[in-house]
């Protein structure tokens, strides 16, 4: 019961990180149909940038958060001016070549300034441990993360569902073409889209380091590739499906980790993401759309 | 498909034109030319820097001494450094190009055995002496006559630190967390598994992970639920500290130790309060370091302004060895070097006095640091 309860609470902390990063993927797939590669390094940028903020600037969590955020929105921003808009008409295949090359960008661009040496991220809240009945632990930093992780979550949900510029979110992503007939400017939602995408892995990256504090620049590559996951076993697209999907994909991960050989985790852990996906091939809780050709 | 055959023919010419020049270039113009071929970039950057840093300071030395005087004449020594991205291909590839570009007279290097093992494979192929300062698996040199190791071997680190959990802590049970993807973690963590048991003691967790990992709460609470009396890490500095914290955030309170891989300053750096009180086998102590080693401290220290580490120690006493073995071989020349260097007897190295019997592994002693004052202390030496 114990070990039930601790191997749970290890899994919510990796779903929780996993989900910060996998909204991102889903909004702007939901939006541009595109899978934005770069978004994993995107999420060690926003690391980088909090550590900037924690280790240089010396600042407090919350301003570490909304420093690494606001910075980590605007390149977003800039990425999707200067590297995807010019494409947004050209094949589907180029965009997502430019994702990848501004992924590696973005490595190579840490790794030429900060080095490749792995940096240490400072612990911003007091460490606690609180044992549970029954004997489980839970640190201050999980609570940390779950905390922050659930807030911004149900604070999305609620903006994209019930302002009006998360209707034309949605809107976007029901029909692009006809959108600007309503005097929507797309380019700036689009924008936006970016924005908050990269602001939720910037905080997703802080946590990160809160939990596993030690950070490099090729970080964000597993991280990524598995947030991605996460998010298509969700249902690309779907906002509360790429939340469900990260929290499954953590506890399939945890589960067979506890059993298992690490080297079978990846393995058994991907299988029954797969396996899901036979029966759901469009995640769980994405829709099935005939495409116009 | 005339192209084709034209293609091969082209690279047959070329293998065959390098291959002429190479013989009797080896001491062209008074020098000779060395290898490193370190890992400079990818997840262990500090172990390249250092091993570049004790092979500058090792050549710098003979040359300003007046280069290595071999059969009656002195040789300038040019080094040729190779990054190796940490990766195995990456590895074999810079060992062929130091042999069959720039012409080597030997190679020193890679450190990690997950790229030993692919580089050593190479050397020994194109009959080359190499000298692996600090990887630890057994395999690395296991019939390579051409490849020799500074370091002493994982079965010797697996007992010694297996020895000292059960007869210094008085250990009754252990658990091991280790990285599966790599030669180096798993080689140990077997030996010491093996050996702890043979010494009366249990065994009672085997956990593993893969390179990259940063969530081992799953492994960590397995091990937690038992409770053993010694946690083992014999995996890499960059990943140890979030280990020790994540056991620790679970509530593990036993001892934890670790092998030579811990040996990096940057594992207190990234590890602070931590890592403190640990203990890990490694290859010398600085502060009980014999007038050799002190020597080749100091001069580090004024060079570089930070104190070397192990594989700094032992990328030094690599080109010692080779050195040694050149000048003892009188001629340069690929195979009388090897045959030299397996004949090496009482060399006095900066981490210790090693002898050679033939084979490329070493015979010399391990010692017992303690992470003490956020500083690396002199604990205990344990001798074969």
């Amino acid at each position: 019961m114990t070990f039930w309860l601790q191997q749970t609470l290890n899994a919510l902390q990796l779903g929780s990180i996993y989900a910060l990063i996998a909204l991102g993927y889903t909004m702007v797939y939901g939006i541009l149909r595109l899978i934005n590669f770069a978004h994993g390094d995107i999420f060690m940028a926003g690391a980088f940038l909090g550590l900037v903020g924690a280790a240089v600037l010396k600042l407090p969590l919350v301003l570490t958060m909304l420093f690494s955020m606001i910075c980590t929105a605007t390149l977003g921003v800039l990425i999707e001016r200067a590297a995807y808009k010019p494409l947004r008409n050209a094949p589907r295949v180029s965009a997502v070549i430019t994702a990848l090359g501004i992924g590696i960008f973005l490595q190579h661009f840490v790794l030429a300034t900060v080095g490749a040496q792995p940096r240490l991220f400072p612990l911003l809240v007091p460490l606690n441990m609180y044992n549970l009945p029954g004997g489980a632990m839970i640190t201050s930093v999980q609570l940390l993360i779950f905390g922050v992780a659930v807030v911004l979550m149900l604070g999305l949900d609620w903006f994209v569902r019930h302002t009006l510029t998360g209707m034309a979110m949605r809107a976007i992503s029901y029909d692009r073409s006809v959108v600007p007939l309503m005097g929507i400017s797309v380019d700036r939602i689009i924008s936006l889209t970016f924005a908050i995408g990269s602001g939720l892995a910037a905080v997703g990256g802080i946590l990160f380091g809160q939990a596993y504090p030690v950070i490099d620049p090729y970080m964000g590559i597993l991280v990524g590739w598995k947030a991605f996951v996460a998010a298509v076993v969700g249902g690309i697209g779907n906002i509360r499906g790429a939340m469900l999907g990260a929290y499954i994909l953590g506890m399939t991960e945890i589960y067979v980790a506890a059993f298992l050989p690490s080297t079978y985790r990846d393995f058994v852990a991907f299988s029954l993401l797969l396996l899901l996906l036979v029966f759901r091939p469009t995640g769980i809780l994405g829709r099935i759309t005939a495409q116009k050709v | 498909m005339p192209t084709l055959r034209n293609g091969s023919f082209v690279l047959v010419l070329a293998a065959l034109l390098v291959a002429a020049l190479g013989v009797g270039a080896l001491a062209a113009d008074g020098e000779i030319v060395i290898g490193l071929n370190v890992e400079l970039t990818g997840s262990i950057p500090v172990i390249g820097q250092s091993s570049v840093r004790g092979a500058q300071l090792a050549v710098l030395e003979i040359n300003s001494a007046g280069g290595l005087e071999v059969g009656g004449k002195r040789y300038e020594i040019t080094l040729v450094i190779e990054d190796n991205q940490d990766v195995a291909p990456s590895a074999a590839a810079a060992t062929t190009k130091l042999i069959t570009q720039n012409n080597v007279l030997a190679v020193i290097g890679p450190n990690a055995s997950r790229n030993a093992i692919p580089a050593a494979i190479v050397a020994n192929n194109l009959r080359t002496p190499m000298i692996s300062p600090w990887s630890t698996a057994v395999e690395t040199t296991v019939d390579r006559p051409y490849v020799f190791r500074a370091a002493f071997i994982d079965d010797f680190q697996g007992e010694v630190v297996a020895t000292f959990a059960r007869e210094t802590l008085g250990a009754q049970t252990a658990a091991v967390l280790f990285d599966i993807a790599s030669d180096y973690n798993k080689g140990i963590a077997e030996i010491f598994r093996e050996r702890f048991e043979a010494a009366g003691g249990r065994v009672v967790a085997f956990e593993s992970y893969t390179t990259g990992d940063r969530d081992f709460s799953s492994q960590l609470t397995n091990i937690r639920a038992h409770n053993p009396d010694v946690l083992f890490l014999p995996n890499y500095y960059s990943e140890v500290p979030l280990q020790v914290q994540q056991a620790r955030r679970l509530g593990y309170t036993g001892h934890i130790v670790g092998s030579d891989s811990w040996g990096y300053e940057e594992i207190i750096a990234l590890g602070g309060q931590f890592m403190e009180g640990l203990f890990f086998s490694a290859h010398y102590a600085p502060d009980i370091a014999t007038p050799a080693a002190q020597r080749f401290i100091q001069a580090y220290q004024a060079r570089y302004g930070s104190a070397p580490d192990d594989v700094a120690a032992l990328t030094y006493d690599s080109f010692g060895l080779l050195f040694q073995a050149i000048q003892d071989a009188g001629v340069v020349d690929r195979d009388a070097v090897r045959d030299a260097l397996a004949r090496i007897t009482n060399y006095e190295g900066v981490t210790g006095t090693m002898t050679f019997t033939g084979t490329g592994d070493p015979i010399k002693s391990a010692v017992f640091i303690q992470i003490k004052d956020g500083k690396f202390t002199y604990y205990d030496s344990i001798a074969p």
